[in-house]
Order: structure tokens, then C-alpha cells, then sequence
């Protein structure tokens, strides 16, 4: 993969992420973390190689098709990326109004899910109001309203507390636990070595895969 | 069509908060160019069919006045009776002619010394008519006798009308190109402000639909806003022209009143403007949004 004439950030890169699996992405800074969940979030289309999402070679979808694809993806930004002119309720909600859902079925599951992470009362605060845990609390709960089939998080532990951090790990745990395949790109060795996941490494454009309790595993 | 929010905050944008005032000023500039052709369309076809199957036959008046011009008219009736293919010739009474000058003499300015030519009003029976022939024969017969078919001046009077009218599409064309061209570059200000929201819409499964009927909903407000204001401007300049025209030059200008259809067909002008503006920012949205991946 390559930003337009620019060198390949990715390559030799191959893997595959079995349903309902957990994994931790990790490298150092520039290793390609962020590019490779782009190619994963399809926001990006590889330059050359094969990705298949969910059954479907992405190269040979047609671009119409890619957004039922993209539903199926949470993803929880770095910069969060919320909207500061939406509330906390109305960013939340943005993955199923976009999906079509109707809206007396939005504000339900919406408010319960805010609630459950510990925001049940700034439904209708804007995000600039908020600390940055908060933030990123209401990115996480965006991220997985619709119960994505894949959840891909970049650094979602990086503005919080231990104590909420622990919690929304604990979230992401609950929510593998009901068919979602994570993928964490994180620094944070105390986290991983904590819950112990298997581990992807970039390095260099290549990837290696450290099972979960095993030694390194090659895949690239 | 109307959403009650938006994912995209447009209504913050700049670039939308003039939009109104140009939609407006293009609508109103539409409807007075529509408004200006169909008075002039109407006041050709009102001429055209007023004058159709007539002639007007002039008689001036003679310096010694010999023979005297009742005499004169007389001859020139006779003639013109006597020509087949002419239904009816009658002479206008004096006062008729009085009250076709007052417009421009004021009224009471004639007196009976003004010398002013006789009018003859002669209406065909439907045949054809030697024109040349009828001419030449009244010259003999009536010296100072000069016989208008009207077909000169009104030809020259309908290529004016009809130009004027070409003019005024012309002007609505160019209006219309103006407020198309004013969208794309709105909507495109948008995209590239709200670029960062955009994308996040995309990576999202947000289709192209989703995000560009955003944009053609917030346009469409604004182009409806602009349209009531040009409206509402355009109909007080007519009101305005019309009673300007009623009070102060009645018979010089045209009658500025309008039928039900073309009242129809200016209320259309916001209407299209509206929808013009909708799809075009629709359009421009979504064929900026296939670029992305």
C-alpha cells in the first residue's frame, strides 16, 4: 500500500482474522499501524495485493458495494473524530441513522448504550463540553451501536485512566464475546500482557503474528 | 425531503448564507426579464390581431384647403366602396381622432382650426386585395390620400418584439447558468470545508445518497428562501410598473397586466430555480464523493 506516488508504507503483508477473535496490533510509530486499519476500515484500496472482507475481494468490488461492507466495520479513531456540533447522543447515533435505522428505535438503544459507559447523563452535551475520556468513551460507544462484525480501535486506551481503560477493554471483551472480531492497535504492553491476546506486530512493513501464550508465528 | 438535523453542520457555512440573496436577485431578475417578454409577446399579438383584415387610409389636410377635406373624404369613400374586397370603409368622427391624440396633445389642445388629418378605417371582406392598384387609384382620385395596409411598420414592430422576447430568454439562460454555476461552487466550498466529516460519513457505509441529499436539502432551503425574497421583489416592480404605467402614461405604455398562465409561468421561475439549485448541488456532491474510494 501507498499514500499516491509516495514509497509503500505496507508490504508483504498477509494474515487472516478468524470470526470472533481477539488481537492486539502493535509497532513502533510509523510502522504502519494506522494505514493497515485504514486498508482494514476500507477507507483506502491497496495498491497492489488481495483483500478480502467478510468473503468479498475488496479490488473486485464495485464501489457501490463497499458501503454495506463498511457497516459491518466499527472503528474507534485515535482522535476520536467526533462532530462538535452534534451531542453526545446525536454522534452515537450517527452509524444507525446512516444505516437507515428508524428514529424511536435510535434514541432508545442510543441513550441505554450512553448510560452503560458511564454517560447516561450528557445525552445532549456537545462534545467540546466534555473531558477527553469522555470522548473517547462516546467514539467507543459509537463505534460499536450497530454490534459491528469487526471492530478495529486505534489506541482507544490512550486518554483514559487505568480504571476506565480496564472498562472499556472489559466492553470490547463483552462484545467479542457476542461474534465481534477486534483488532486493538495499541502501545500499551501492560494491557496486552494483562489480557493477553494474540499479538500482530508491524515492523518495517512486515507483520508478525504472536499467538495468544505462544512464541512468534511469521504470517507475512 | 426535509431532514430535521444534519450530519454536516452547512448551515454554519459562509458561502450558504449568500446563497439565499443571489437565488434572489436571479429569480427577480428572471421574472422581470419572463414578465417584460410576455407583455411585449402580447401587446405584438394584440396588434397583429387587431390590424389583421384592416386598412387605415389617411387624408391630410391641404395648405388652401381645396378641394375642402370632407370633400376629399368623400371621393376616397367612394373608391374604396367601389373596390371589391373591401367590407366596410367608414370615416372617423372627429372626436375619435381627438381622443387618439389627447396621450400625446393633452386633453382640450385641439380646437376646431387645428388642421389634423382624416382617418378612414376600411375593413376587408377576407379575398385578396390589389394593395399597389388601390393605392394608385386613390392618390388620382383624392390628392393628400396615402393608404396604410399597417403590414411595414408592424413587421418591423413584431421583429422588435419578437428580438426583445429572444433577449429575455437569453437573460433567463444566462440567469439560470449564473445560479447553477453559484451552486457547484457552494457545494464544493461545503465539500472542502466539511471534507474531514465527509470522510467520516464514507468509512461509516454512508452511500453517496446519504451524504448528497444532505447538501441538495440544505441548497434546496436556501434556494426556497431565495425565491420567496425575488418573489415577493419581482411582484412589487410590476405592481409598481403597472400602476406607474396606469397613473401617469396611460397609452404610452403597454398593459402590464398579465393572463392566469403567464402569472402561472412566473410563479414557476422560483419553483424551477429551486429545483434547479437542488439538483444541481445533488449532482455536484455526488460526482465529487465517486472519487473517493
Amino acid at each position: 500500500m501507498r499514500y499516491g506516488n509516495g514509497p509503500e508504507v505496507l508490504r508483504d503483508v498477509s494474515f487472516t482474522l478468524e470470526p470472533g477473535t481477539f488481537h492486539f496490533l502493535t509497532g513502533a510509530s510509523g510502522a504502519g499501524k494506522s494505514s493497515l486499519l485504514r486498508l482494514m476500515y476500507l477507507a483506502h484500496r491497496p495498491s497492489r495485493g488481495l483483500v478480502t472482507m467478510f468473503g468479498h475481494d475488496v479490488a473486485s468490488l464495485k464501489r457501490g458495494e463497499l458501503p454495506p461492507l463498511r457497516r459491518r466495520i466499527g472503528v474507534v479513531f485515535q482522535n476520536f473524530r467526533l462532530l462538535d456540533h452534534l451531542s453526545a447522543l446525536d454522534n452515537v447515533a450517527l452509524p444507525l441513522r446512516v444505516a437507515g435505522a428508524r428514529e424511536s428505535q435510535v434514541k432508545e438503544h442510543v441513550a441505554e448504550l450512553l448510560s452503560w459507559v458511564g454517560l447516561g447523563d450528557h445525552l445532549n452535551d456537545k462534545p467540546a463540553t466534555l473531558s477527553g475520556g469522555q470522548q473517547q468513551r462516546i467514539a467507543i460507544a459509537r463505534a460499536v451501536i450497530t454490534r459491528p462484525s469487526l471492530l478495529l480501535a486505534d489506541e482507544p486506551t490512550g486518554n483514559v485512566d487505568d480504571r476506565i481503560g480496564m472498562r472499556l477493554l472489559h466492553l470490547f471483551e463483552e462484545l467479542n464475546k457476542l461474534g465481534t472480531t477486534i483488532v486493538i492497535a495499541t502501545h500499551n504492553e501492560m494491557m496486552i500482557e494483562r489480557f493477553g491476546y494474540a499479538r500482530m506486530v508491524l515492523d518495517k512493513g512486515m507483520l508478525q503474528h504472536l499467538p495468544r501464550g505462544g512464541g512468534a508465528t511469521r504470517i507475512a | 425531503m426535509f431532514r430535521t438535523h444534519y450530519d454536516l453542520p452547512l448551515q454554519r457555512d459562509v458561502t450558504g448564507k449568500f446563497l439565499p440573496w443571489i437565488i434572489a436577485l436571479m429569480v427577480y431578475l428572471a421574472m422581470l426579464a419572463m414578465a417584460g417578454s410576455m407583455v411585449l409577446s402580447d401587446m405584438a399579438r394584440r396588434w397583429d390581431r387587431g390590424l389583421a383584415g384592416t386598412l387605415t387610409v389617411q387624408v391630410a389636410p391641404l395648405p388652401n384647403q381645396t378641394p375642402p377635406l370632407g370633400d376629399r373624404v368623400n371621393t376616397a369613400l367612394a373608391v374604396l366602396r367601389a373596390t371589391p374586397g373591401i367590407a366596410r370603409a367608414e370615416a372617423l368622427p372627429r372626436q375619435d381622432l381627438q381622443t387618439l391624440l389627447e396621450p400625446w396633445l393633452g386633453t382640450g389642445a385641439l380646437n376646431a382650426d387645428l388642421p389634423i388629418p382624416a382617418m378612414i378605417d376600411v375593413t376587408l371582406a377576407g379575398g385578396r386585395i390589389d394593395m399597389r392598384g388601390l393605392a394608385q387609384r386613390l392618390q388620382a382620385a383624392v390628392p393628400g390620400a396615402e393608404l396604410d395596409d399597417h403590414a411595414a411598420w408592424l413587421k418591423d414592430l413584431l421583429a422588435i418584439a419578437r428580438a426583445v422576447e429572444a433577449v429575455a430568454l437569453g437573460v433567463v439562460a444566462l440567469v439560470g447558468g449564473a445560479a447553477v454555476a453559484t451552486v457547484i461552487f457552494v457545494s464544493r466550498a461545503g465539500l472542502a470545508i466539511h471534507g474531514p466529516v465527509v470522510e467520516l460519513l464514507h468509512v461509516m457505509g454512508a452511500p453517496d445518497r446519504y451524504v448528497a441529499r444532505q447538501f441538495q436539502s440544505h441548497v434546496l432551503g436556501l434556494a426556497i428562501r431565495g425565491g420567496i425574497i425575488g418573489t415577493v421583489l419581482a411582484a412589487a416592480t410590476l405592481l409598481g410598473l403597472r400602476h406607474a404605467g396606469g397613473e401617469y402614461a396611460a397609452g404610452l405604455l403597454p398593459d402590464m397586466a398579465l393572463g392566469q398562465f403567464q402569472l402561472v409561468a412566473l410563479a414557476l421561475v422560483p419553483v424551477c430555480a429551486a429545483g434547479l439549485a437542488a439538483v444541481t448541488a445533488r449532482v455536484t456532491v455526488s460526482r465529487a464523493l465517486a472519487r473517493l474510494p
